[in-house]
């Protein structure tokens, strides 16, 4: 029985062993080994969408707690104006970034041409 | 086959190891290939602690008394699943049990955590695989399942009280909750670590907070209905440091449920969320330490006391790293919106937060206080169930309150005016509730009476909520009203689901106030063919019946039961012996009456050799509704639960998308 065990822990280490070291031997000379992480640009691009999210997100909600009588009028009134200003906001400003990092993408591929 | 299993150990503190520190170095230096190698030594830690699992469990099932853990917690006559369960039923198995589930979980974490983010994941793995070398070590060096010996002829049994199905699943389910909490914690220090300040960590965990949480409040009402069925006191919950182990950790999260909405509606609390998440964590490991230390006196806890200041130092490390790391964010933790109204949906989650950490915090001090009062008066006090019953009262009963104001309430502010005019069905159905329970006679318990008004506001306010929501989806088309119901759950899981666990929480409540407050209880000695009255029940001892099971012995006594004249059956309390483990459990009887809900609950507390039995009986009201609450709770759990295919596309564009611009 000991001699089994120790057949089977070994099979079982060199398994464990080969799947730890699989990164590197499906890949032993990688090209590029850094683990990106999202730059500035990403990081506020991602803010912005969730931005724009929490406030279309807000509308909606306060859209249907309205219709269902939640909300009344008068705070429907004080409340969407604002959501709507938010949303828009995040937007526009999604858009401008959209746009820079377009730009910034066509001037570096008309300085590599 | 116990070298395997020391083998498997070694192999699972070492894979375990190889991630905390190769993956921490990957992270660190953004190295790719090496993070990825972190990450597959954490999924093999699993396999290699499935295999040492699978080791242990053969030898229960086979009991080979040679391994010195099945010979000291099951023997030859044990059936066939105590014998299995014995797996986490002592100090060494229990614990194996802890890393099975934390490098199972780590593994699907790995592995499901890809919308996390590549970055975020390589902090993961670290954090998680510093967590699994901890429990690995314990297994390892300080309480192995696997030490061996010349096998003895029979094994010392298992502990009598542990002979019950709900053992079956009570400590598995405890610990799938225990131990999810620590996967919401290593994704928020991951995020900490990566200074990322986003959503994704709490996208990336919200369903394992769910599943750790509904894992927990399930696992503490069937240990309710053990203590109910076989601790036989006539209880199920006795503020013991073991069962308020498993409570605080719930309430965190409880809180952190609550509190992460206002972080994804508004952008508000992340300081906040990431405190809950570490006080989630660090109770829950502060649970394990409780049970397994034998630091305090409990019916539940482990005897061996060697494996405490592990523990002790865990935590503290644990805690100090946490700590460290929110202090040193604290900067990019700034929200920038604040709170418009104390008035609103959010403020309303806030007071949650505050009344659900305050009743945490007080449950924590009372178990901590005989260890406070030992180390500076030399004298151990115990906090009992006054202090207890006391703080859930003036904690619980606000909590009941807001549970049905909170839904009422508009995000970001609402006028008193459209307060009131929102407030005045359910107000109206609680006042009637409590009129109508006052002419009833519920009048003999006040904070019953409130409690039971508080119950009638909340589920008032639920049902107008539901109603409302259907009657404007089928405004908006949805057709029938069966079809413009799902339609409202569907669009909603997580508040309508988050309804209906409030629905199971006043179920409890109803339960427990019922079954507390307006109990009957008799106590009598009585000899065969002489009755007594409990409540409206009469208990005729009929006789004394003995017999032989597979390892125990039983004595029943059989009591013929009826109400207003009409006989309702037999009954039988006794108690049951077991010769190997040397041990007698009270066996009590239970007649359940599911159309009132009522239990009647009789124990023969002491059986004379003449015959003659003291019995103590319980007129419980309502008391099934606690159990029924269960499985509302796991209704609503689920319901919350359940992916949304419209929110997991837009939460894909939003984080795939980034990621895959990360990883062009």
């Amino acid at each position: 029985m000991t001699a089994l065990a120790l057949v089977l822990a070994a099979l079982l280490a060199a398994a464990c062993v080969v799947y730890v070291a699989r990164p590197f031997l499906r890949e032993p000379e990688a090209a590029d080994d850094r683990l990106d992480e999202p730059g500035e640009l990403e990081r506020r691009r991602l803010a912005l969408e969730e931005e724009r999210d929490r406030a279309l997100a807000a509308l909606k909600q306060l859209e249907f707690d309205h219709r269902t009588g939640a909300v009344s009028d008068e705070d429907y009134r004080a409340l969407v104006g604002s959501l709507r200003r938010q949303a828009a906001d995040a937007l526009r400003a999604l858009e401008l970034r959209a746009a820079e990092t377009a730009e910034t993408t066509e001037g570096t591929v008309v300085a590599r041409s | 086959m116990a070298e395997l299993g020391r083998a498997a150990l070694l192999l699972a503190l070492g894979l375990s190891a190889y991630a905390t520190l190769v993956g921490g170095y990957a992270a660190w230096t953004r190295r790719r290939r090496l993070a990825l190698s972190a990450q597959n030594a954490l999924v093999a830690a699993f396999a290699a602690t499935a295999v040492a699992s699978a080791v242990l469990v053969a030898a229960l099932a086979r009991r080979d008394f040679s391994f010195v853990y099945v010979a000291s917690h099951i023997s030859r006559d044990l059936p066939l699943p105590y014998a299995l369960s014995a797996f986490w039923g002592g100090q060494a198995g229990s614990l194996l049990l802890w890393l099975l589930v934390l490098s199972g979980y780590s593994a699907a974490a790995v592995a499901l955590g890809r919308r996390a983010g590549r970055d975020l994941l390589a902090w993961v793995v670290p954090i998680l695989g510093g967590v699994c070398t901890f429990f690995a070590l314990l297994v390892v060096v300080v309480a192995t399942p696997f030490a061996t010996q010349p096998a003895p002829a029979d094994g010392a049994g298992m502990t009598a009280s542990l002979q019950n199905p709900y053992m079956l699943a009570h400590p598995p389910m405890l610990y799938l909750g225990y131990v999810g909490l620590a996967i919401p914690w290593a994704f928020a220090m991951g995020a900490l670590l990566a200074r990322r300040t986003d959503e994704r960590w709490i996208v990336a965990t919200r369903r394992w907070t769910l599943a750790a949480w509904g894992f927990l409040g399930v696992g503490q009402l069937l240990g309710s209905h053990w203590a109910y069925e076989e601790v036989g006191w006539g209880g199920y919950y006795a503020w013991d440091p073991v069962e308020n182990a498993a409570l605080m950790p719930w309430l965190a999260a409880t809180a952190y449920l609550h509190s992460v909405m206002i972080q994804e509606k508004r952008g508000m609390l992340k300081v906040w969320n990431v405190v809950l998440v570490i006080l989630a964590f660090a109770l829950s490991i502060f649970g394990t330490f409780l049970t397994r230390s034998g630091i305090v006196n409990s019916i539940h806890a482990f005897t061996q006391g060697s494996i405490g200041p592990w523990f002790v130092a865990f935590i503290a490390l644990s805690l100090a790293f946490s700590l460290y790391l929110l202090f040193t964010r604290l900067p990019i933790l700034r929200a920038k919106t604040r709170l418009e109204s104390l008035v609103s949906r959010e403020a309303t989650f806030l007071y949650n937060n505050l009344l659900l950490v305050a009743l945490c915090l007080t449950i924590l001090w009372g178990v901590l206080f005989p260890l406070v009062s030992e180390a500076v008066r030399g004298e151990a006090i115990v906090v009992g169930p006054p202090y207890y019953n006391f703080f859930l009262l003036v904690f619980g009963l606000p909590l009941l309150l807001l549970m049905g104001i909170g839904p009422l309430i508009a995000w970001r502010r609402a006028s008193p005016r459209a307060v009131g005019r929102t407030f005045l069905w359910p107000l109206g159905v609680s006042l009637a509730a409590g009129a109508a329970l006052l002419a009833a006679g519920a009048g003999s318990s006040i904070p019953g009476l409130v409690g039971y008004t508080f119950c009638a506001f909340v589920l008032a306010s639920i049902a107008l909520e539901f109603v409302r929501g259907t009657r404007a989806r089928r405004a908006l088309g949805a057709g029938s009203w069966p079809g413009a119901f799902a339609s409202l759950v569907a669009q909603n899981r997580r508040r309508y689901g988050g309804y209906v666990v409030h629905a199971a929480v006043v179920l409890l409540a109803v339960g427990v106030i019922g079954s507390s407050l307006y109990q009957t209880v008799a106590e009598q000695q009585l000899r065969p063919g002489e009755t007594m009255q409990a409540g409206d029940y009469a208990l005729t001892y009929v006789s004394l019946e003995r017999r032989p099971t597979q390892n125990a012995r039983e004595v029943r006594a059989v009591l013929a039961v009826e109400r207003g004249g009409r006989p309702l059956g037999t009954i039988e309390a006794g108690k049951n012996s077991y010769p190997v483990e040397q041990q007698v459990t009270n066996e009590v009887a239970v007649r359940s009456d599911l159309r009132t809900g009522e239990d009647l609950f009789v124990i023969a507390d002491q059986i004379d050799p003449d015959g003659a039995v003291f019995f103590t009986a319980f007129v419980k009201p309502l008391v099934n509704l606690i159990w029924l609450a269960g499985f509302v709770f796991v209704g609503g759990a689920l319901v919350a639960m359940w992916p949304d295919a419209r929110e997991q596309r837009r939460l894909a564009l939003r984080y795939d998308g980034v990621a895959a611009r990360v990883e062009a």
